[in-house]
């Protein structure tokens, strides 16, 4: 099926040290199936300091010590993937539900409603999903589209979150301001909300910090920033099923834990009310905070590249 | 068997899931030389490898020593995923349970009746079958004097009822603990709300919810006989499943029998198959809405649905003079809104886990805790009721019911034996229809 593609170019200014009036590519994806769209914006290539410094508070050990970090351009959800858009590929009734499956292959359902009643249709976030859930919709629109999308890298995530700025957050080191662009344990009201409901980064992208923590490529490991010797487009591959990495903090938790620098390893225990084992592959009965955006990188893999990417990162 | 009227006197000891006073002897508890429990597994499919999992997890010294299935397959797989190499994505924990996993192939039983093989090797059962057997498989382990972790629902019809409060009766007896996997009685969300239910006052009104997409189906395969496709699609057939308001509604059902103190007296209700039309739906029905009415008036609103597309929600809400018990927010609030109870969700357990802990740690002990056959049979005769009211239509009162005689169990439990329910030319089921099916 080919794809319609609005390109919407926006342009906003703002400052950060480096740059000044930028200007970014924005478009519209048409998904498949549908008339909803998922807005992307082309990021330049560029370099930042990932991790935190020492002194930054609530810094966890994990988070560091802090390095100089390049990425390729890539385009980027402006917005978490919504409940709407994520049931295009949950309901195609054209893909197969066998999760053992070498094909694309779509969520067995849902024993108990996983967005515990927060809201899914009208642009809340889809939530409570594994990783290799949010990386099977990439598939998915891989398949659909001929267009090659997939989770960022733990990198790409935190240099499109840090958007060009140095401090604890996108905003500055102010944590009371943290209301006016994330939702979190203080402002939530008991769940999740809609997708681009407050303030964007500068770079135009919304809820990167707090709502639902986003699933990024990389094998968690608390040492990563000492064993990981490569400083361009970096990525930690995965070796095992556990543990896996959220980014960003989520509306359950403190100021402090919604930072840019925030690492959350996967725990077994997010899926421990699954009474049956095996338990899903697909689902987390305890991880209401679980989520996702995705990216596209500006240089497009080849067949063979994307089809090896895809048989690394989603293993039965 | 007692009358229910004398159950709900007693129903906050017995509902609690807790006994007061343990029973201690360790003579009759063990039946080898050292403090090892041995579990045997009848039924091995997803729920059963689950339980038996969590029982080897469950920090006492126990080894599984039989497993039992209809089929081959089942077993073999479910063997298979208790001794992997690597079990950490299921239980948290590094490393496996292969020391913990002690079953030759002598003690691998298949077939109807590998129950009655397995049984006698353990000190423990754990039932996991699909419900349609769980009367006969508990009178057994009873009768051979083994504590029991069962699974909900305990039975399909009021016959399978009536079977399980006599072997109910004689578990207490014999001081044999039972546990049901009615998990909400062992999740400390609920307990709490539990514990602070007064905040409402009397409960006046409730409503309970299991609405969601449904489950799997298991098409008919080539070769097949009927007795065996209606095995492996088991969840469409009454005499094996008992239609969703009792296999998976009884969790809702249960909870507000659970705080009510009681069991309703009567129920009337409605319900159909709107999208379960096809030849492997068998005949149960993909939603139900019931009016359950307690012996003083109040009435439970329980409604659930299997249909991909609508609502979703699993709850269940007590509505008091007071104010009213939020389960799925695990809040109290009183009528204007106000919170007066929350539960922190940081404490928030592993109920599947937490059955087995304590149902092995209680053996471990030689105490006599848990007897929760009794619950665990009254909320499922609600279900039931209430599905007999949805497929006949008339207003089905709780002592009648558990007294007339419906019986949905096979003559023979045989491959080739004619299962209770058969198809026509077309292989479909009959359907139960309001207004013709009757039981009075």
């Amino acid at each position: 099926m080919r794809i319609v593609l609005l390109l919407i170019v926006l342009s906003f200014s703002f400052l950060t040290r480096a740059q000044k009036d930028t200007a970014f590519s924005a478009k519209n994806i048409l998904l498949p199936n549908s008339s909803l769209t998922y807005k992307m914006i082309l990021l330049p290539a560029g370099s930042f300091q990932m991790g935190s410094p020492d002194k930054e508070a609530g810094r966890k050990k994990d988070e560091g010590p802090a390095k100089k970090i390049s990425v390729s351009s890539f385009w980027i959800g402006a917005f978490e993937v919504t409940h709407d858009q994520f049931d295009l590929f949950y309901k195609d009734v054209t893909v197969s539900q066998d999760q053992m499956s070498d094909a694309v292959t779509r969520p067995s359902a849902q024993y108990v409603d996983l967005s515990w009643g927060m809201g899914k249709s009208g642009g809340y976030p889809v939530n409570s999903l594994q990783q290799r859930t949010a990386l099977m919709f990439c598939r998915w629109l891989y398949q659909k589209t001929g267009e090659f999308y997939r989770l960022p890298t733990e990198a790409e995530w935190e240099y499109a979150c840090r958007a060009g700025t140095t401090t604890t957050y996108f905003f500055g080191n102010d944590a009371a301001q943290l209301k006016n662009y994330a939702w979190y344990k203080d402002n939530c009201k008991q769940g999740y909300n809609k997708v681009g409901r407050l303030k964007p980064n500068p770079w135009g992208l919304y809820d990167m910090l707090g709502n639902v923590g986003e699933w990024v490529l990389d094998q968690y490991d608390e040492n990563s920033f000492t064993t990981m010797t490569k400083t361009k487009d970096p990525v930690r591959e995965p070796t095992s099923k556990q543990p896996r990495l959220l980014k960003g903090g989520s509306y359950l938790d403190e100021a402090n834990a919604v930072r840019c620098a925030v690492r959350l390893s996967s725990k077994p225990d997010w899926n421990k009310r699954d009474p049956q084992v095996p338990k899903s592959p697909w689902w987390l009965t305890d991880a209401p905070f679980a989520g996702f955006r995705i990216v596209k990188p500006a240089v497009a893999p080849s067949k063979e590249e994307i089809d090896a990417f895809f048989k690394k990162y989603i293993s039965n | 068997m007692s009358t229910r009227r004398q159950f709900v006197k007693q129903g906050s000891l017995l509902t609690s899931g807790l006994l007061a006073a343990p029973f201690m002897s360790r003579a009759n508890f063990f039946s080898g030389s050292d403090d090892v429990i041995k579990v045997a597994l009848i039924g091995c499919g997803g729920r059963g490898t689950g339980a038996a999992m969590q029982a080897l997890m469950s920090g006492q010294n126990v080894k599984l020593v039989a497993m039992a299935d209809a089929f081959r397959d089942r077993l073999n797989d479910c063997y298979k995923s208790l001794t992997a190499d690597d079990l950490s994505d299921w239980t948290g924990k590094p490393g496996n349970l292969k020391d913990r996993v002690q079953v030759p192939e002598e003690n691998k039983f298949t077939g109807f009746d590998a129950y009655k093989k397995a049984i006698p090797l353990a000190d423990v059962v754990i039932l996991t079958t699909p419900p349609g057997f769980r009367p006969i498989h508990f009178q057994e382990a009873i009768a051979m004097g083994k504590h029991v972790f069962m699974e909900k629902p305990v039975a399909v019809d009021p016959v399978g009822i009536r079977k399980v409060l006599e072997a109910a009766a004689l578990a207490k007896q014999k001081k044999l603990n039972v546990v049901v996997g009615l998990q909400r009685h062992y999740q400390y969300s609920y307990r709490e709300l539990f514990n602070n239910k007064k905040l409402i006052g009397d409960i006046v009104a409730a409503q309970a919810w299991w609405n969601n997409d449904g489950v799997w189906v298991n098409k008919r395969q080539y070769g097949q006989t009927e007795m065996e496709y209606q095995m492996r699609n088991w969840y469409y057939f009454n005499w094996l499943c008992g239609d969703h308001i009792n296999e998976q509604h009884i969790h809702n059902i249960d909870v507000v029998n659970w705080f009510k103190g009681s069991y309703p007296v009567k129920a009337q209700g409605m319900g159909g198959r709107e999208v379960r039309k096809g030849k492997d739906h068998g005949e149960i029905f993909d939603h139900h809405y019931v009016e359950f009415q307690y012996a003083d008036g109040s009435i439970l609103n329980s409604q659930c649905r299997h249909i991909p597309g609508t609502m979703s929600k699993v709850d269940e809400l007590l509505i008091g003079t007071k104010g009213s018990i939020r389960c799925g927010q695990a809040t109290i609030q009183d009528h204007a809104g106000k919170t007066l109870f929350a539960f922190d969700r940081q404490k928030e357990n592993n109920p599947y886990q937490t059955e087995h802990d304590e149902l092995f740690a209680a053996i471990a002990k030689g105490e006599y805790k848990f007897a929760d056959a009794e619950n665990g049979a009254k909320s499922t005769m609600t279900a039931i009721m209430g599905r007999m009211a949805t497929y006949s239509g008339q207003v089905i009162e709780w002592d009648k019911a558990l007294e007339c005689g419906l019986d949905l169990s096979p003559k023979v439990y045989d491959w080739n034996a004619e299962p209770p329910v058969l198809p026509d030319e077309d292989g479909r089921y009959t359907i139960a229809r309001p207004g013709l099916t009757k039981y009075f």
